[in-house]
C-alpha cells in the first residue's frame, strides 16, 4: 500500500508516533541527530521507553535525564570529542532518576541488527564479539554455525523500533526524503521500524540530485515535520554547523544534577510555555 | 659539576604527549589504509598524512573513506571527513562490506584499561558490570577493528591505573590469554604489534604475546614504565631510544592541533 507520507507538525507527529513505553530509535551518526524531535518527546512527558540508538549522544542523556528511558540499547554511550555522558552514567552508576536497563553491543552488532530489521529477517550474522566479554552481558548475542563452511559466528536479533525518528535535509511536496553527507544507519533504521517520523530543513519543489545522497521514498515514511535547525547542536551539511561549543559546554550542565534541572525547567521545557 | 645555567633537558622541549603521538604516526605509512578512532589515533593518522604519509588512507566508522581533512576532526562524524572522502558509505557497509573482510590494514585503538596481552576495557570500571564505579563508553567499532584489521596499533597514556593485570571488562580482544588464543577464537587479523605511550614502545614477545618494553621515550627510564604498569614489565634485551621529535613533526602536530575547534577525551 502506498500510502504518502502525511506533512504535519513536531508535536502533532511525537503525540500520535510515540507512546509511553514504545521502542523508540533516534537515529543520525554525529550527523542529522534528531534533537527538536527528542526535546519534543521530553516536552510532552513520554516515560518508560527503549531507547535504541548506536551512539546515545547527548540527544539521549538528556533524554535519560529527563526520565523518559527504562531501558538503553546501545554501542558506543559518549560526548564525542568531550568525555563522558554524565546523565548516562548517573543512571547507571547511581539509578538517577531511575533505573536504567542497558542492552549493549558493538558498532558492527548494531548496524547489523538494524539491517536485520529493514531485510524482514529474524537475525543477522556478523564475524564479530569473539572473545570479548559482550555476550556473557547481553543476551542478543548467541553463537551461529555456518551451514556450509562450519564457521561459528555472531548471531544478533532484527531490530524492529516501534518508531524511528530522523533528521534530514530535505524532502519534495510529495514527501519523498533526501539526505546526505554521513548518512549513517537512518535508512535501515526506517525501514525496520512500524512507523516513522522525518524532521527536514525544508520542503523543496523538486528534490535536485546530490553526490552520495540518500533518499526515502514518501510511501516508506509515516510523517515528514518541518523543524529547520531541528538536528542542532548535531548539524546539518550543507545547512548548518556542528555546534561544538554546545558540546564542550554540556560536559558541565550534565554533571550536575541541579544544573541539569535547570537546564531542563529553564532551557527546554519554559520557552514552550507548556505547563509542567 | 659546575653550577652554570643547565641547559634544557630534551624532556622540555615536548610534552610527552606530543612525543607519544609523533611516535604513532611514525608507524603508519603511505599506502595503508588505517581504520581511526577518535581522539589520539586520529591525531596521529592525521600527523601521518601531514608529514611522511600523505598516501595514508583514513577510514573512520562513520563511513568516511579516504577522508583527507586538513583540521582534526572533533568527532568520527565531522562534516569535513565526509566533504573530503573518497567515498562515503553507510555505517552497516563500513563494518560489513570494509572492516569485516579483512581490506583494512591497520586498526588504531585508544584504551581505559590494557593488560600484558594488550586486550583493551573501554565498558566499566569495577567489580560489577550492572553497577559499576564508573561507566566507560563501551565498544563501538573497536571489538570488529581488533578482530578483523590486518594488525592493531594502541596509542595510551601509560599508567597504573590504565595499564592493570586484570581487565574489568574485556571489551576488545589482544592476544587473549597469550600465544594461540587469537587462532583458536577465530580471529583473522594478527593483533596488535605495538603499543605505543607516553613513556615507550611495548611490543608482543614473537614467542609469548607478552607486551614488552622494546623503546623508551628521550628522557624516560625504565623505572618509570615500571612504576607506570600493574604488572612485572618484560623488557626487550635490546631496548632502545625513540628518535625524539624532528623541528618539521612537532610543527606540524602543533599547527594540527590548533585547528581543533574543541577539546579532546
Amino acid at each position: 500500500m502506498a500510502e504518502p507520507a502525511r506533512v504535519t507538525t513536531l508535536a502533532e507527529a511525537v503525540a500520535s508516533l510515540v507512546h509511553d513505553g514504545d521502542v523508540v530509535a533516534l537515529e543520525g551518526f554525529t550527523h542529522l541527530i534528531p534533537f527538536a524531535a527528542g526535546h519534543e518527546i521530553i516536552r510532552q512527558g513520554r516515560r518508560d521507553l527503549t531507547l535504541v540508538r548506536m551512539t546515545p549522544d547527548l540527544v539521549y542523556d538528556q533524554l535519560i535525564g529527563a526520565g523518559c528511558a527504562a531501558k538503553l540499547v546501545f554501542s558506543w554511550g559518549g560526548n564525542p570529542g568531550v568525555g563522558s555522558l554524565h546523565r548516562f552514567r548517573d543512571a547507571v552508576e547511581h539509578n538517577w532518576p531511575r533505573p536504567l536497563e542497558l542492552e549493549e553491543h558493538s558498532h558492527a552488532g548494531m548496524a547489523n541488527r538494524y539491517v536485520a530489521g529493514a531485510s524482514g529477517l529474524p537475525f543477522a550474522i556478523l564475524r564479530g564479539y569473539s572473545g570479548t566479554d559482550l555476550p556473557e552481558r547481553t543476551p542478543n548475542i548467541k553463537p551461529v554455525t555456518c551451514p556450509f563452511t562450519g564457521e561459528v559466528l555472531a548471531a544478533v536479533p532484527a531490530l524492529q523500533p516501534d518508531v524511528t525518528i530522523i533528521h534530514a535535509q530535505r524532502a519534495d511536496a510529495d514527501g519523498n526524503v533526501q539526505m546526505w553527507g554521513i548518512t549513517g544507519v537512518q535508512k535501515e533504521a526506517v525501514l525496520a521500524a512500524r512507523r516513522s517520523l522525518v524532521t527536514v530543513e525544508e520542503i523543496v519543489d523538486a528534490l535536485t540530485p546530490v553526490p552520495g545522497q540518500v533518499v526515502l521514498p514518501t510511501w516508506a515514511v509515516t510523517a515528514i515535520a518541518v523543524v529547520p535547525g531541528g538536528a542542532h547542536p548535531s548539524y546539518a551539511q550543507g545547512y548548518s554547523e556542528r555546534d561544538n561549543d554546545y558540546y564542550v559546554a554540556w560536559d558541565a550542565i550534565s554533571r550536575d544534577r541541579e544544573a541539569f534541572d535547570r537546564w531542563l525547567q529553564e532551557q527546554l521545557l519554559a520557552p514552550v510555555g507548556g505547563a509542567g | 659539576m659546575s653550577a652554570s645555567v643547565q641547559p634544557p633537558t630534551l624532556a622540555q622541549e615536548w610534552s610527552a604527549d606530543e612525543m607519544m603521538t609523533i611516535a604513532a604516526a611514525r608507524q603508519l605509512h603511505a599506502g595503508d589504509t588505517c581504520f581511526v578512532g577518535i581522539g589520539l589515533p586520529s591525531t596521529a593518522a592525521n600527523l601521518a598524512r601531514a608529514t611522511h604519509a600523505q598516501g595514508l588512507v583514513l577510514i573512520y566508522e562513520s563511513g568516511c573513506i579516504g577522508a583527507k581533512p586538513t583540521r582534526l576532526p572533533l568527532s568520527i562524524g565531522d562534516g569535513v571527513l565526509a566533504d573530503t572522502a573518497d567515498a562515503v558509505v553507510s555505517v552497516p557497509e563500513v563494518f560489513n562490506y570494509w572492516l569485516q573482510p579483512g581490506r583494512i590494514d591497520i586498526g588504531f585503538l585508544g584504551a581505559a584499561q590494557l593488560d600484558r596481552f594488550a586486550n583493551i576495557n573501554t565498558t566499566v570500571i569495577g567489580d560489577t558490570y550492572d553497577r559499576p564505579r564508573v561507566r566507560l563508553p563501551g565498544a563501538g567499532g573497536a571489538p570488529e577493528i581488533a578482530a578483523s584489521c590486518g594488525e592493531v596499533v594502541v596509542i595510551v597514556r601509560q599508567t597504573k591505573r590504565t595499564f592493570v593485570e586484570t581487565l574489568d571488562f574485556v571489551t576488545s580482544v589482544g592476544f587473549g590469554t597469550g600465544a594461540g588464543d587469537r587462532e583458536r577464537l577465530g580471529l583473522r587479523g594478527s593483533g596488535p604489534r605495538m603499543v605505543i605511550t607516553d613513556l615507550g614502545i611495548l611490543q608482543p614477545d614473537p614467542q609469548t604475546c607478552e607486551l614488552t618494553l622494546t623503546h623508551l621515550h628521550p628522557g624516560k627510564a625504565v623505572d618509570d614504565v615500571r612504576e607506570a604498569t600493574g604488572w612485572p614489565l618484560a623488557v626487550s634485551a635490546s631496548l632502545s631510544t625513540t628518535e625524539p621529535p624532528t623541528d618539521h613533526e612537532l610543527a606540524t602536530l602543533r599547527s594540527l592541533e590548533a585547528t581543533k575547534s574543541g577539546t579532546d577525551s
